[in-house]
């Protein structure tokens, strides 16, 4: 009995993360369609309904690998720009192979299915050596191998000529129409990417994310994250499952990351530096480690929030600092957080059982 | 030949200025076990209020440098006691995000006071440039002293920590916290007391840095604190010397894979070098191994 009901709550909690994602969509086509009379989108804002949903993928894909999975990660762009890449030129090279057909569909989702294997098969490459090390050192190898992807992919020529493609590698000169020109990155990319696709791949995400934490892998997966030598010592293969959180991490990234490279004319590696990690990174912390729907309002919320400070001018991004270092501090106060209790006794609950845990 | 030695010694040089920023990275670490990702900001401001004092106020350029350690020394005592001291008792991927915060508030405070366009920095150093084998070999003034500050910060640093009251009692807290104010420590004046090392030898970096590679912005003191940071890493965080060897050592493979290998690629495989040692030595290569229990 005691079981259903542990169930059913998991189950309750989950169906309120995807209302919330699908009353969030509905409320901003509303607004977009001007019915509504109190929330009009300016345009800068209407610009940034894509990225949002690649932000909200990129963090919920992150919190599996730092939250359920308990590595932190410096080098998720990284996975976001091989997924770009190899998105882009997967829609191009169809559009060269039928030109005359209207291929925007098919298009859109061979890149998201493109982009996200390929930053599969990245992950399985990376997670290999990645994955034998642990805690900082781990980090800071993630973050190594962000700064190579961007640096190898500086380097990457590739261009079409009739019906022949060219790869090359550190500035060759390749005939015909040039994809993607090294440092000048993929230049004269139709812009695939829609809100309603980003819609569809935030709810792909979560069926995918939340499906496997309330699984046998996911439980063997926060095991690991818990204690990793008793998680072994019961059993639980420790490398395929965390193997298995890094590359479902991995192939979401890249299909965000595709996405998002259809959403602009042109891309660029440096685009993903380390910057792109960390703001995702912030994402995530901010949303609560762990928190799948914590994840998916605080990267929302901060991908506008510079939007809204526009008006303070010269003065947005040092506000937008100020802000998260307040939040830090306020979250973790211990007189906010009693103070919070008293509020919210489920946040309460939670805080004396991490206490008890501590202790 | 002398094509190599020359490249060797710009290495060196700049493997100095890493150097003595992984010293600021590995020193906090040790101590705090954070990582404080506004170190690297710290040198940009500690550059920018160097290049201020010489260029506005007309000091000269050794008080300038004077004038910018103390800047930044009360800049990290300031830093700590706001942001980090709070969160002492947090989960350090908190004390992560807020460092990083503070990183983004220094490069855009430093925004707003000296604006987005590079600042050109006119070197500190007045020594002239030392001609070996002929001239074929030229070393810099600037090379020179960047040399001989790390050697003498590096030797300090060691003395200070080895034979000094404070130098113990920094080596005692890194070792334990608890067991330290035990002892009678007092374990938040000797937080305090390495920031403003670290961030002293920041202001000292930054002008060194900049006065051998002279475009000054809000964001140059990123790349450098990343790389710096993967230097201590490399070295063995929270080691002295693992701080120099790991800085000079990526210092002369990222000038020699730029000038062999690729202008594009060095980056790369400075970053490449760092998986390969951190695989087969996974605490780096002067690190301490720490045995994990249940």
């Amino acid at each position: 009995m005691k079981h259903m009901k542990k169930i059913n709550k998991t189950f309750a909690s989950n169906l309120i993360t995807y209302g919330m994602v699908v009353a969030a969509f509905l409320l901003c086509q509303l607004a977009q369609s001007g019915t509504l009379e109190w929330f009009k989108m300016s345009r800068s804002l209407r610009g940034q309904l894509v990225p949002i949903c690649v932000y909200i993928v990129m963090a919920v894909s992150l919190n599996l690998t730092v939250g359920i999975s308990g590595e932190l990660s410096l080098g998720h762009a990284g996975f976001m720009s091989v997924g770009a890449f190899s998105g882009i030129l997967a829609s191009q090279l169809i559009a060269a192979a039928f030109p005359e057909a209207s291929l925007e569909l098919p298009r859109l989702l061979a890149a998201l299915i493109t982009g996200g294997l390929v930053a599969g098969l990245a992950g399985v490459l990376i997670g290999i050596p990645v994955l034998r090390l642990r805690g900082d050192y781990l980090a800071i190898v993630t973050l190594a191998f962000g700064e190579i992807i961007r640096n190898l992919l500086n380097c990457v020529y590739f261009s079409i000529d009739g019906s022949s493609f060219h790869a090359g590698f550190l500035n060759p000169s390749l005939p015909g129409k040039l994809l993607i020109n090294g440092p000048m990155g993929a230049t004269g990319v139709e812009k695939l990417a829609s809100f309603e696709a980003g819609f569809v791949l935030v709810i792909f995400t979560l069926i995918v994310v939340l499906n496997l934490v309330n699984s046998r892998s996911g439980r063997a997966i926060m095991a690991i994250r818990d204690n990793r030598i008793a998680a072994e010592s019961v059993g639980i293969p420790v490398t395929k499952y965390r193997m298995m959180a890094f590359v479902t991490s991995a192939v979401l990234a890249g299909m965000a990351g595709a996405l998002y490279g259809l959403n602009y004319s042109t891309v660029q590696a440096a685009k993903f530096k380390f910057d792109t990690s960390i703001l995702i990174l912030v994402f995530v912390v901010l949303g609560g480690i762990g928190n799948i729907r914590g994840s998916i309002i605080a990267a929302a919320l901060l991908t506008v929030l510079p939007e809204v400070l526009r008006s303070f001018g010269e003065y947005r991004m040092l506000i937008y600092a100020i802000v998260l270092i307040l939040v830090m501090l306020a979250t973790n106060n211990p007189a906010f957080k009693a103070a919070l209790g008293r509020i919210l006794p489920h946040a309460r609950r939670e805080n004396s059982l991490k206490e008890a845990d501590k202790a | 030949m002398i094509q190599f030695l020359s490249y060797l010694v710009n290495g060196i040089s700049l493997g100095s200025v890493y150097a003595i920023i992984a010293l600021g990275y590995s020193m906090v670490y040790g101590i705090a076990k954070m990582l404080n990702f506004a170190h690297g900001d710290v040198i940009m401001i500690g550059a920018f209020v160097s290049f201020s004092a010489t260029q506005y106020w007309g000091l000269s350029p050794l008080v300038s440098v004077l004038v910018s350690v103390i800047v930044c020394t009360v800049l990290g005592i300031t830093i700590e006691r706001l942001a980090y001291k709070p969160l002492r008792q947090a989960s350090s991927l908190a004390v992560l995000i807020t460092a990083i915060g503070m990183s983004y508030l220094l490069q855009n405070i430093a925004l707003l006071i000296w604006g987005a366009n590079p600042k050109s920095f006119a070197s500190v150093v007045s020594i002239g440039t030392l001609s070996l084998f002929g001239g074929q070999l030229r070393i810099t003034g600037e090379t020179l002293v960047t040399v001989l500050a790390n050697i003498v910060i590096m030797v300090a640093l060691t003395l200070f920590t080895g034979r000094t009251k404070m130098g113990k009692a920094m080596r005692a807290v890194s070792e334990d916290k608890g067991a330290a104010e035990l002892m009678g420590i007092n374990v938040n004046a000797t937080i305090s007391l390495t920031f403003a090392i670290g961030s002293g030898l920041a202001a000292i970096a930054g002008v060194l840095l900049c006065s051998s590679y002279p475009v000054l912005m809000p964001t140059t003191g990123a790349m450098p604190g990343i790389k710096a940071f993967t230097a201590a890493v490399f070295g063995g965080i929270g080691s002295i010397p693992g701080a120099l060897v790991g800085g000079i050592l990526l210092g002369v493979i990222e000038i020699l894979g730029k000038a062999y290998v690729s202008t594009e690629l060095g980056d790369a495989l400075v970053f490449a070098v760092l998986i390969v040692v951190l695989l087969v030595k996974p605490t780096g290569l002067l690190g301490k191994k720490v045995n994990e229990k249940v």
